[in-house]
């Protein structure tokens, strides 16, 4: 028996994307954003779509590539502190954003990613973060009803796959991307290197090749990793 | 203040230090000192910064600052991160605060009209660490106290804060609220008093400087 081969090329790979869809995106700041994917979905041009990702990433790289394009119509996330554009389509009421503590976001794709409908926690209770959510006591304490997150595609950046979509990922670049390669009816990987089957031990797969749908080697590492001075 | 701060860490603790003044603490810790540094983004076990020319593309810390792992370090997910943070391995974290409660309550990430970038991983650590202690001004830059009676802003998490490291003084956070620990050198208890829009309970005896 021989694994299937799930390479693909990259645009062929996000015409699956559909306006109005939902679309998680890997990522914490700049390591393992996938940015020669998110420049493929701006060159695709879905609109009015739901993003989920970590960070919008700053001015002019990553994510901002699809709010500057007017793709976005709402953003799931933690945190826009690095990213003045987006809170100012924020502020303008040009995209709508829900914010999460970060772990829960990440409980809430790992929930999506097992099959689970939701999650409780107390993270946030008694304050505005809990306001307008289900609360249901469980062992005589306040817990929030946290659902879980699916998206119609996900978009994750590998440091090293395999033709059937084993994935590996380097350093901090792992982040959110094991988890929203569980999460999407249709998984997308974009990976530095892809290699021949058995080129990436069994023993160092991060993320199963079952999870994944296409995989893609990268021709050229985005400018938009490099080492930033600050 | 960040050089006092420092004393916090006690050998063996898995410590996660906040954006801005707290990443600072660790410049005051021997090289040698027996700590474990957790950070939100996936990585326990945080070496040095590196500069510019010895980066690696994928290794940062949550602020973005490009880092280094130590012998042992460990990378995770975020799931795992949190994990970490929410069931009770997180023995310490530092943090900032625009406002400090007399109950220890923390507001740190909002200022409705005016900064509302998001919470990020805040709100767990605060909530969730075994210690929270707050590094920050001891008033804002117009001169008003951080440290209030009640907090006008939108609290971070609720009864958190066990002690606060200003640039005047040390002060822990009791049930029966602000108490004075130690001032910093040439700050009279009267300043502190006069800084601190709460009452501050002074004990009768002597108190060290910083």
């Amino acid at each position: 028996m021989k694994l299937p081969d799930k390479q693909c090329a990259i645009e062929d790979a996000v015409g699956e994307i559909k306006d109005g869809d939902t679309v998680m995106i890997g990522g914490f700041g700049v390591p393992g954003t996938p940015m020669t994917l998110i420049r493929a979905l701006v060159a695709h041009g879905a609109r009015g779509l739901t993003l989920v990702k970590n960070d919008a990433n700053e001015p002019g790289m990553g994510l901002d590539h699809l709010l500057e394009n007017g793709q976005v119509a709402r953003l799931i996330t933690t945190h826009l502190g690095l990213n003045s554009h987006a809170i100012a389509l924020m502020n303008a009421g040009e995209i709508d954003v829900e914010f999460n503590a970060q772990g829960i976001l990440a409980e809430r794709i790992r929930a999506g990613g097992a099959g689970i409908g939701a999650i409780l926690s107390d993270i946030g209770i008694g304050t505005e973060l809990a306001e307008g959510k289900q609360i249901v006591e469980l062992g005589g304490k306040a817990h929030v009803v946290e659902p879980a997150l699916r998206a119609d595609v996900a978009l994750v950046h590998a440091d090293r796959a395999d033709t059937f979509g084993n994935l590996a990922y380097a350093a901090t670049a792992r982040n959110f991307n094991p988890l929203m390669a569980m999460a999407a009816r249709c998984v997308i990987a974009e990976a530095e290197q892809v290699l021949p089957l058995g080129g990436l031990a069994a023993d160092d797969v991060h993320t199963p090749g079952v999870f994944v749908d296409h995989v893609t080697e990268l021709a050229e590492i985005s400018e938009e990793y490099a080492v930033v001075r600050r | 203040m960040v050089a006092r701060a420092a004393r916090e860490i006690a050998p063996g603790m898995v410590v996660n230090l906040g954006i801005g003044l707290p990443t600072k603490v660790v410049n005051h810790l021997p090289s040698d000192f027996p700590v474990c540094l957790h950070t939100e983004n996936g990585l326990a076990g945080i070496g040095p910064s590196l500069s510019p020319e010895l980066a690696d593309r994928n290794l940062i810390d949550a602020g973005g600052a490009y880092v280094s792992t130590v012998p042992g370090s460990a990378f995770f997910d975020s799931a795992t991160s949190f994990a970490i943070v929410r069931s009770g391995r997180l023995d310490l974290t530092m943090l900032g605060a625009f406002e400090v409660s007399a109950g220890g309550d923390l507001a740190n990430w909002k200022i409705p009209g005016k900064f509302s970038p998001g919470v990020g991983g805040g709100i767990e650590l605060a909530q969730k660490a075994r210690r929270v202690v707050v590094l920050t001004t001891h008033t804002d830059r117009a001169g008003n106290p951080k440290l209030r009676q009640d907090c006008s802003l939108p609290l971070t998490a609720r009864g958190c804060v066990s002690r606060i490291y200003t640039d005047m003084a040390v002060i822990d956070v009791s049930e029966s609220g602000f108490s004075l620990v130690e001032t910093a050198e040439g700050v009279s208890t009267a300043d502190v008093i006069a800084a601190t829009g709460a009452p501050l309970a002074v004990p009768a005896t002597p108190l060290p400087t910083f």
